[in-house]
């Protein structure tokens, strides 16, 4: 089994690109709304580590995200941590809670497995309804942002923007390499024929767990940082509708690929954004674009420019 | 960047010496308005209230010392993350001045501490929880139409010394249903009344049977109706299929909006009572204001307390502007505390230090249908509610403004 290289010379220029692109984007387009589509870019890529090289579809994933959202905001304003501390702790939490709810929900398969994550989320949903901690309805409003590290005033729109930025590269780089390593490689056999992967002496079932376990902490990462940047964390985030979103989110973009859910994020935030003047209309919206790309382009738009991006060597 | 900044700065002083009202930023002034266009509470407030904010802007004369005034609207769809994000936007981008209306006691704090961080105005008309003068109060933020203390206090008050002196709750599970619970209690109690239990049901929530069983098994005299729009209708007409108002006990729903007792009629609604900051047949001028915003709704309809406060919070923003001769937000707040507010909403109305607008509440009955004379001839006001007496006393305020 050969892996290829961790980046190709043919990729280099390509990724630099985006990289710059991502430095210069705040000075055109409204920085708040570029770190709404990072964040939602970085949820919808740490749950296609999960549906796009493990084929699981979890359906609760909004849980890591709400929770870890509501951890850091609460750390952040009640106990006064700086943010790193209070992301931190979040992320924690999600990775904790994943554990949880991986272990329990990968003995199943297919739309069982998704059930029992749907209905572990509802409990976490209406944990959040209950408890004082949360606020209810209201939320968690008015989060300071905080220095960062003691240094950085977050409180700074552009320095929060590279904050997120920074975030968000280092972490779709690690996701990067770990679908690219042979654990990575070990998921894609386990996605494609599991009894296969059984009869080579995988322990499947460990790798689903550390794979869920990843995807969850990825997920609360995005669900903190989103708390700090609208300094607000809400029923919203823990909600099923937000399960929802991040499947749509990534199969919009393309399920498995790397750049996929980010694309598929910034478009379905964009939607929002757009249409915001015309309420909940925006979910019509989203539902005709869904059904459009289900009947058009099953591989999401990525998927549709893979074998473009293929031609000039810049995906593998 | 540098170069950028220098530039910017160039422009704006050159834009300064320029201009006779330099202290309108960008060369307008501009009013958001954020409300529920779509969901449970679109009725009693929704397009309506942008309706009534453009009239306060036409009939101030469309332009504040010579610069134009704008209008934006969108729906927050009563979600606080939804209502946060567009705020932060309209005062990032969009040169909003002040953000009106804000129904949904969530969004409205949402809205309350996006506004609170960038030193702009908010105008809550919407929303009924109490916290937004209390420890969320803020020097540029304000709280116009009614809140849960005045419907407590009206409502509550009333119905105890009407005879109803054992109360079953039947509770909106959420900030503010908990909230008017606690304020609805409290007079209960105080007028020498007993609280014989409460029960919580989701909110929005559509079949209150076992709720009601609850209630009507609790033996109580009154069931209070700590919940709002769609799920008081809902809990109202679910009561009458049970035969729980026939049998003896009565409903007091606690925040009852006008939209609301159109869309129950008044053969289920008749003889209940609620408190409202507004009702559209009090005088000639609330008739001739209601009968406005009626022709540009379509006709058909008679605007609630919410779209009436809409406009009075509007027009009171722009008139305090002018005084103040700026745009800039703690100013204005400064001149609409100073200044009175007398139109067909509040004929004495005052802002207070914790940024709650005290006015007159009423008390009212609704009429029999067989004392209705035509349509939306639904409300006997049978007392007055002076401002001072309805809303919380200013000592009892939690709010870090007001000086003890």
């Amino acid at each position: 089994m050969t892996l290829p290289p961790f980046v190709t010379s043919r990729q280099k220029p390509f990724i630099l690109a985006l990289l710059g692109l991502g430095v210069v984007l705040p000075f055109a387009v409204y920085p708040v709304f570029l770190m709404k589509g990072l964040c939602f870019g970085l949820f919808a890529a740490a749950f296609n580590l999960l549906l796009g090289y493990v084929g699981l579809l979890s359906f609760g994933h909004a849980m890591f995200f709400g929770w870890s959202a509501y951890l850091t905001a609460h750390a952040a304003k009640e106990w006064g941590l700086t943010p790193e501390l209070a992301i931190l702790m979040g992320v924690a939490l999600a990775t904790a809670l994943g554990a949880v709810v991986g272990w329990l929900a990968i003995r199943r398969q297919g739309i069982y497995f998704a059930m029992i994550t749907l209905a572990l989320a509802q409990l976490g949903f209406f944990v959040a309804v209950q408890a004082p901690m949360t606020h209810g309805e209201d939320g968690i409003q008015g989060v300071p942002r905080g220095h960062l590290f003691g240094l950085f005033d977050l409180a700074d729109t552009m320095t929060m923007y590279y904050f997120v930025l920074a975030v968000f590269v280092a972490s779709l780089l690690f996701l990067y390499r770990v679908v690219n390593s042979p654990f990575g490689q070990v998921l894609k056999a386990i996605r494609d024929n599991e009894p296969r992967a059984i009869s080579l002496g995988y322990e499947v079932s460990r790798y689903k767990l550390i794979a869920f376990v990843l995807s969850a902490a990825f997920a609360g990462l995005a669900g903190s940082l989103k708390s700090l940047v609208f300094q607000l964390a809400s029923l919203a985030d823990v909600s099923w509708h937000m399960s929802g979103e991040v499947v749509l989110m990534t199969l919009l973009g393309g399920v498995g690929t790397v750049l996929g859910p980010t694309v598929g994020a910034f478009l379905v935030v964009a939607i929002q954004d757009f249409f915001a003047g015309i309420g909940s209309w925006v979910i019509i919206i989203q539902g005709v674009i869904f059904v459009v790309c289900v009947l058009l382009f099953r591989s999401g738009m990525i998927g549709v420019l893979a074998p473009w991006l293929k031609r000039r060597g810049i995906t593998g | 960047m540098v170069m950028k900044r220098l530039l910017l700065g160039a422009a704006a002083l050159a834009l300064s010496t320029g201009m006779a009202h330099a202290q309108y930023s960008d060369g307008k002034v501009k009013i958001g308005v954020l409300t529920d266009l779509s969901g449970t509470y679109s009725d009693l407030a929704g397009k309506g209230t942008i309706v009534a904010a453009q009239m306060a802007i036409d009939d101030f004369g469309g332009k504040l010392n010579g610069m134009p005034i704008e209008l934006i609207s969108a729906d927050h769809q009563n979600k606080a993350d939804i209502a946060s994000g567009i705020a932060r936007k309209w005062y990032d981008t969009e040169q909003v001045d002040a953000i009106a209306e804000l129904v949904t006691t969530a969004a409205a704090i949402a809205v309350r501490e996006v506004s609170k961080e960038k030193g702009k105005i908010d105008l809550v008309s919407g929303a009924a929880s109490t916290p937004l003068t209390n420890d969320k109060c803020s020097a540029t933020g304000f709280h116009w139409t009614y809140d849960t203390y005045a419907l407590a206090n009206g409502t509550g008050d009333a119905v105890v010394k009407n005879g109803g002196k054992t109360w079953f709750f039947l509770t909106a599970d959420y900030a503010f249903g908990h909230n008017l619970q606690a304020q609805t209690e409290k007079v209960v109690k105080a007028n020498g009344g007993v609280v014989k239990g409460a029960v919580k049901h989701p909110f929005p929530n559509a079949d209150f049977s076992s709720f009601l069983l609850q209630a009507q098994s609790s033996g109580a005299q009154i069931i209070g109706l700590a919940n709002a729009g769609a799920d008081t209708i809902n809990a109202i007409k679910q009561a009458k299929e049970f035969g729980i108002t026939q049998s003896g006990q009565q409903l007091a729903g606690l925040l009852v909006f006008i939209t609301d007792i159109h869309s129950l009629g008044l053969e289920t609604a008749q003889g209940m009572m609620l408190t409202t900051g507004f009702y559209w047949d009090m005088d000639d001028q609330t008739r001739a204001w209601s009968k406005r915003w009626s022709e540009k709704m379509g006709g058909g309809k008679m605007p609630s307390m919410v779209h009436a406060g809409t406009y009075s919070q509007v027009l009171h923003y722009l008139k305090s502007a002018a005084a103040a001769k700026t745009d800039e937000g703690i100013k204005v707040a400064d001149e609409m505390r100073k200044l009175p507010i007398a139109d067909f909403f509040a004929k004495n109305g005052k802002i207070r230090a914790d940024g709650r607008m005290v006015h007159d509440m009423y008390l009212a009955q609704v009429k029999k249908p067989s004392e209705s004379k035509g349509p939306w001839d639904y409300y006997k006001i049978v007392r007055t509610i002076p401002g001072d007496q309805a809303y919380q006393p200013l000592s009892e305020s939690t709010c870090p403004l007001v000086k003890k």
